[in-house]
């Protein structure tokens, strides 16, 4: 390189083109990490197809994949927003990526709208993907879209305040202990292949306001019933996402 | 321990010497330092790591911040970064306070911590790329890719790269935004010679160009070899302070070795050595003349040589090195 290639001449690059960058690259890295996926796609997938096609719990009446895509939906949120965040954050926060992004022109704040976003984007791909396999296995939707997608954004909020408050200050290996243990009971009481009804009452009011809960029954009454907008569990969704975000947001630490 | 005689060095005012690369003469002391630290203090718990330090750094020089581990170097060079808060003292960066003008100041000061700093899934070629597109002017990344020897790395992913990879990608990645300054953090803690040549070179290059660097080491010879200030760090202060030179003549004696017929009359050739000049025979026929050692000295040895029929042979002048210094000031001892 000649004379005068390093010349100073600092200045940071327009927000938008950051904040795109910084997007692509947490999408490209959280698509390219394999125990990720396992989570996101192909965990929800297996799922969906084993037990529409084999009858082993009990789905109630109707149709076992018109019961198991919303449940399925609300655990790849779950799977995205939750445990692949938490895990991939604590891990940059682990191995000073924060620290040193800290030290670059990206804002904190466009940091986690950036997170935000590969978040969303993975989400769409998840959610496309899995509809694409329910519509193949006979799946018939009904309700408001708009519902749906209200439940979709509240639940990834709420979601994603959770992880990254485990993210900011629980040690690496504790989060990744951790995320995959919640997401475990979660995938198990959470209403997303066992109904709540098969849970005796006292622990079902308890396990009917987990955030996966909330998420997995509401999307049901919208999709399988077609029910107006359920607004308890969006409520609820709301509340977790305050909760969440909240700390998070007074308790993460960036080193 | 530290030899009184070297607490406070005239060094740091002494002119500079020449140059040792090609690039712009350093503007002179008077105009602004790029960093100014005034009386430091940060603790963690009990533990004070900065006590009271003061260092200025010129612009558009290299200065060497050198210390034994636990020193205080990283909390000196990450408070400048803005990661930590003083508990007393102040500190500027290009005139402004590194956590409340973290907004302006990230943009013109490039970091390289001291490990780190990356995806562990990102190769190093992306990693940079991204990098750069945080900048308005950035570096061409090919081409510092290539001349960081970078280019062969592939495919290969941040954690499976070496050591000494690693380190040359966070080092591009504190130079790609085309900063004023630069902090690196022990940047060749733990390469090979090679790496380690093509790290200096780069620094020396950044120099020519104009960009301040400041970075820390506990290496002497990397110190002598790139700085042009040397600011010697110990529990928490700045205890010496000049150019690499004016460090090794301040106070360190330098030695004078000959051999000779055995038996010299070492009294007679004292009274024609200046005052503080010390002469011993160990073993026999071997001279140790300590002290000044000069030109003129060495004049003065031989002319008594000639005097007294001596044919003085294995004539050698040992200078001091900074890590004598650095081992006088800091004390020999291991640190816990």
């Amino acid at each position: 390189m000649s004379a005068g290639t390093y010349t100073p001449r600092p200045g940071a690059a327009p927000l938008p083109r950051m904040i795109a960058a910084q997007t692509a690259l947490e999408t490209r890295m959280l698509l390219r990490n394999g125990e990720q996926l396992l989570l996101t796609v192909i965990i929800p997938a297996l799922l969906l197809v084993l037990f529409s096609t084999v009858d082993v719990v009990d789905t109630g009446a109707g149709d076992p994949v018109d019961f198991l895509t919303p449940g399925v939906l609300a655990l790849a949120v779950m799977s995205t927003a939750f445990t692949g965040q938490a895990i991939a954050t604590g891990f940059e926060r682990r191995y000073g990526v924060l620290k040193r992004l800290g030290a670059s022109p990206l804002p904190r704040w466009a940091l986690m709208t950036a997170k935000t976003l590969s978040v969303l984007v993975t989400e769409v791909l998840q959610i496309v993907l899995l509809t694409g396999i329910a519509f193949a296995l006979g799946w018939s939707p009904e309700g408001n879209p708009f519902a749906v997608l209200l439940l979709l954004v509240l639940g990834t909020a709420a979601f994603s305040g959770l992880g990254l408050l485990m993210a900011g200050t629980l040690k690496a290996e504790a989060t990744l202990a951790a995320a995959n243990l919640v997401f475990l009971l979660l995938l198990v009481g959470g209403g997303v292949i066992v109904p709540l009804d098969e849970f005796p009452d006292a622990l079902r009011s308890v396990l009917g306001l987990l955030p996966v809960s909330a998420l997995s029954e509401g999307l049901r009454d919208v999709l399988q019933h077609g029910s107006p907008t359920p607004w308890s569990e969006a409520g609820v969704l709301a509340l977790w996402a305050g909760l969440g975000l909240g700390a998070a947001a007074r308790f993460f630490r960036w080193e | 321990m530290i030899k009184p005689l070297l607490a406070p060095l005239p060094a740091a005012r002494d002119p500079r010497p020449a140059p040792r690369t090609a690039g712009p003469r350093l503007p002179a002391m008077n105009s602004e330092p790029v960093v100014q630290i005034t009386g430091l203090v940060k603790r963690y718990g009990a533990k004070t790591a900065v006590n009271g330090l003061d260092l200025d750094v010129r612009a558009g020089a290299v200065t060497a911040v050198l210390g034994p581990n636990g020193a205080g170097k990283t909390t000196t060079v990450e408070t400048c970064e803005g990661y930590r808060k003083p508990d007393a003292g102040t500190v500027r960066v290009l005139g402004l306070d590194p956590v409340a003008d973290a907004a302006a100041l990230r943009p013109r000061v490039g970091v390289m911590l001291q490990s780190g700093g990356v995806y562990s899934g990102a190769r190093a070629d992306e990693m940079l790329r991204h990098m750069a597109r945080l900048y308005a002017h950035p570096l061409d990344v090919d081409a510092l890719t290539e001349r960081l020897g970078l280019g062969s790395c592939g495919r290969t992913t941040y954690r499976r790269l070496s050591g000494g990879q690693q380190q040359r990608l966070a080092l591009a990645m504190a130079v790609v935004g085309r900063p004023e300054l630069v902090f690196l953090d022990e940047p060749t803690a733990g390469l090979d010679p090679q790496a380690r040549r093509a790290t200096w070179e780069l620094v020396r290059e950044l120099r020519a160009d104009g960009v301040s660097t400041v970075l820390t080491t506990h290496s002497m010879d990397e110190a002598e070899e790139l700085a042009d200030d040397v600011a010697v760090i110990d529990a928490g202060r700045v205890i010496a302070q000049g150019s690499p030179e004016a460090l090794c003549r301040g106070g360190a004696e330098n030695t004078l070795r000959f051999t000779g017929r055995p038996g010299l009359d070492l009294a007679s050739l004292l009274k024609a050595l200046p005052d503080g000049t010390a002469a011993a025979e160990t073993p026999a026929g071997t001279y140790r003349i300590t002290g000044e050692v000069d030109p003129q000295l060495l004049a003065t040895v031989t002319s008594w040589c000639a005097q007294h029929g001596v044919m003085p042979s294995g004539i050698s002048v040992e200078r001091h090195t900074l890590e004598d210094v650095f081992l006088e000031l800091t004390g020999k001892e291991l640190r816990a």
